[in-house]
């Protein structure tokens, strides 16, 4: 695939962004102008990007931090708002028209092309989660919009959607948590033009891994941390140039630290996986590797909560397993009224029909749980309990409709002429993977 | 914009549900599990508090009586009215006890019906009555186009034949909505539903049955001979108009399928809070499942399962709220809220082990009476068949 000229792309997501219904629909509002025109206007490039050493771009006095939003009329609702509205219909039909396409390849490739992730980069998804402050567009913070978002690109693939949403998750910590130094150095090019590849780095090897209790611990070392331990199915792990690593730090607990690759020659290891190869997934491991003080997130007196980041990147898995789910049920769909057997087509049969009925039942109460669980987040309320339990529903339910969209093709869900398949693995890393925080 | 909480304004008249339950409910649960038929004396001083309460605010009193779907163009923005209420009313009333929820007087799913359906005279007149519902007969279930009982018109009156059977409330209630076919050549298009009161020369009850579970509520048998009824009884439109089909009769489901949604919810909470009591297991959120207990992970699944049931439900009734067509939801919420019920009551069963099984608790009474809530207003099957032709865009013929 040929690089795109970079006007060339913004001209491109401009015309994609104005052709849709619901754009034309409020016109050519606020958002789409904070998204594109503004995306342009800061103009942050991050030119080499894994090969990127990192300083200050900006100033800030303190860090940029975005409040909770307060529940519109306090009413039970399940419409989402106009921008979430312009999100979804971009992203849907840059998933139809070349994602859906570019992710049989990915999945092979074990990695997704950066042109590709690039042009998702383009629709601002990341501008729009960052403060003004920092480089960004957002006033407020929006895990609804994020786990919208989550949702139509795991339509495409869990896995590219996984590395698509890789650097959001980094942004978002950095916003939450992230002194007025990390912030200037990290968010104006995490929110800039160019897609920098930035990382995640939680789960560990072994069975029955537990996110609050890390084996890679952190020792505090003369002015800074020695990191020791191995990090599992990084997704980007190739390509990052910035990887926040979760490990165990003695009086403190669970925190996380901004590792650069360049600075700190981090060597990752491919670990292809069952699924969610898309992703681009990688091991690292740190033996006594020095990070400086201002490697930890928030620093030592930060208000760093661990349980809240858990929480919202159990909602980034959950919202991307609902996409995931949803292209199953799409698939399956014309397949089984198409497909003949017995002189009709399959779907007349209830033991069929009725598969396809419980796909479409569990796929919608596990959306809701997801969006009740963003929901909360982006309102201030505790969100602990409904993430964990969208997370447990994405893992059985995923992996539920996984199995019977593999099921319903029968043998031709078994070969790779369909993508039936890669699905069903990526839906098994959906109870294991980390998903990007929203 | 996407916010799944519940709305303050309902706060108080769930509260007041659940303190019924609590108070109201739970300490006659087993005594009427165990007398069987006998009536449940002490609702009447609840029933008559209740619509007190309601005579207030009859926009917002709790139970299924008031449901019906928002008119379209009802003002802008976003509803939340009757349906969302009342099944979050039910929810709480069916942690009670799933029997005696459903014998409150002057709250039969009839009186939903009427609701649904009724004229502006009709709702006049059977104002403040407590209506059952009859559309089960001995040699048909599910397949309800396929009913035997006739109604003859005859002058202004109508002469209603037949035999019905697994009556809710058909005994205690004032009032008996009964389907019948106007002509049985012409198939679902000639099935009508008409209110016929008790004392109505004709109409006897046969018996009530014994059950397995909900033995708070009286299930009646009834039989219809030559019973005349008035030709106002009548609901909804007297033409037979084949190109319309069922709708008229079944657009009832579509508001009553989450009410029942709604109960299942409230039994299988009953179960998932007793259990997480007697296992001293109040629930580990941040701990992945598989680094817990097997009865703590397994407790975890089933509230996930259960969490999925309870927006599927309040999803479907805030559809109905908003004007929008819920056929689909309405049957997503029931198939998946009656499995998630009687799989949850049953595994509490088994967690709590001998404690379960035993009269001493209610887990076992729970997991008896939330079998019905997988089977009436619908079976699982059913509510699936709806689910897949709406999903597949399959007619009846097509998806048999």
């Amino acid at each position: 695939m040929p690089k795109p000229d970079p006007q060339g792309a913004a001209l491109n997501v401009l015309t994609r962004l104005a052709g849709s219904s619901t754009v034309q629909r409020l016109g050519l509002d606020k958002v789409l102008e904070r998204t594109v025109f503004h995306g342009a206007r800061a103009g942050f490039k991050a030119g080499s990007v894994a090969r990127k050493r990192f300083k200050p771009l900006i100033q800030l006095g303190k860090p940029a931090r975005l409040p909770a939003s307060a529940a519109s009329a306090g009413l039970f609702d399940v419409t989402l708002s106009d921008e979430q509205a312009m999100f979804k219909d971009a992203i849907d039909r840059l998933v139809d028209e070349q994602l859906a396409g570019a992710a049989a390849a990915a999945d092979v490739a074990q990695a997704t092309p950066p042109e590709v992730l690039q042009q998702v980069h383009d629709l601002g998804i990341t501008t729009m989660a960052v403060p003004e402050a920092a480089g960004g567009a957002a006033s407020e913070r929006s895990p609804v919009t994020h786990a919208v978002i989550a949702e139509a690109l795991g339509r495409a693939d869990l896995g590219l959607a996984l590395a698509a949403l890789s650097p959001l998750g980094v942004a978002n910590a950095l916003t939450r948590w992230g002194t007025a130094d990390q912030q200037a150095t990290y968010l104006p090019l995490l929110a800039g033009d160019t897609w920098l590849p930035a990382s995640t780095a939680l789960s560990e090897a072994g069975p029955r891994f537990d996110p609050f209790n890390l084996a890679c611990t952190a020792e505090p070392h003369r002015n800074g941390y020695s990191l020791s331990g191995t990090k599992t199915l990084v997704p980007l792990a190739q390509d990052a140039a910035l990887y926040l690593v979760a490990a165990q730090v003695p009086d403190l607990g669970p925190r996380l630290f901004l590792v650069e690759r360049e600075s700190n020659g981090i060597t990752p290891r491919p670990q292809p996986a069952m699924g969610l190869r898309a992703a681009g997934l990688g091991q690292l491991q740190f033996a006594d590797l020095l990070l400086p003080e201002h490697a930890l997130l928030g620093g030592p007196d930060g208000d760093y909560d661990h349980q809240a980041f858990v929480a919202l990147s159990r909602i980034g898995m959950a919202a991307a397993t609902v996409g995931q789910c949803q292209a199953v049920l799409d698939y399956v769909t014309p397949y089984v009224k198409d497909r003949k057997a017995f002189g009709e087509p399959i779907a007349h049969r209830q033991s069929v029909a009725f598969m396809v009925a419980n796909i479409a039942i569990e796929l919608q109460g596990l959306r809701l749980m997801t969006w009740r669980a963003a929901s909360r987040a982006e309102q201030g309320l505790p969100c602990a309990r409904a993430a964990s339990l969208a997370a447990l529903q994405a893992a059985d339910k995923g992996m539920e409709i996984g199995t019977n969209g593999v099921q319903l093709l029968g043998g031709h869900g078994f070969v790779k002429e369909h993508p039936v398949e890669r699905w069903y693995r990526n839906l098994r890393g959906a109870a294991i993977a980390t998903g990007p925080m929203v | 914009m996407i916010n799944l909480e519940i709305p303050k304004k309902f706060k108080g008249i769930v509260n007041s549900a659940q303190q019924a339950a609590e108070n109201v409910f739970r300490p006659i649960s087993r005594k009427y599990d165990l007398a069987e038929h006998e009536y449940p004396k002490e609702l009447d001083v609840f029933a008559a508090a209740m619509d007190g309460m309601n005579a207030g605010d009859r926009a917002n009193a709790a139970g299924a009586g008031k449901l019906s779907q928002a008119a379209s163009g009802a003002g802008d923005g976003v509803r939340n009215g009757s349906n969302l209420q009342s099944v979050l009313g039910l929810e709480a009333l069916c942690w009670g006890d799933v029997g005696l929820a459903l014998s409150l007087p002057r709250n039969g799913l009839g009186n939903a019906a009427i609701a649904a359906v009724a004229n502006e005279a009709q709702l006049a007149r059977f104002d403040g009555q407590w209506a059952a519902m009859a559309i089960t007969e001995p040699g048909c279930g599910s397949d309800s186009a396929a009913i035997q009982t006739t109604a003859r018109q005859d002058g202004d009156h109508y002469v209603l034949n037949g035999e019905k059977i697994y009556v809710t409330s058909g005994e205690r209630a004032d009032l008996v909505v009964v389907w019948a076919s106007l002509d049985r050549k012409l198939g679902r298009a000639a099935i009508k539903s008409f209110v016929v009161e008790w004392g109505t020369p004709g109409m006897e009850l046969v018996r009530l049955d014994h059950k397995l579970g909900i033995r708070a509520s009286d299930t009646a048998h009834i039989v219809l001979s030559d019973c005349r009824v008035p030709a106002e009884n009548l609901l909804g439109s007297p033409d037979i108009d084949t190109q319309k089909g069922f709708g008229g009769v079944m657009q009832t489901f579509d508001n009553t399928r989450p009410v029942v949604a709604a109960m299942a919810l409230g039994v299988a909470r009953a179960a998932l809070e007793r259990s997480r009591e007697l296992l001293d297991l109040p629930g580990d959120y941040d701990t992945p499942r598989w680094a817990q207990s097997a009865a703590a992970a397994e407790l975890l699944a089933l509230e996930a399962d259960w969490e999925a049931a309870r927006l599927l439900t309040l999803h479907a009734a805030w559809m109905a709220d908003n004007s929008q067509p819920n056929s689909k939801e309405a049957s997503m919420a029931k198939a998946k809220a009656g499995r998630m019920a009687n799989a949850v009551t049953l595994r509490c069963v088994e967690l709590a082990g001998s404690t379960g099984y035993g009269e001493d608790e209610l887990l076992e009474k729970w997991a008896r009476d939330s079998k019905i809530l997988d089977i009436f207003e619908g079976t699982q099957q059913i509510q699936q068949l709806v689910v897949a032709r709406r999903v597949l865009d399959l007619s009846s013929s097509e998806l048999k």
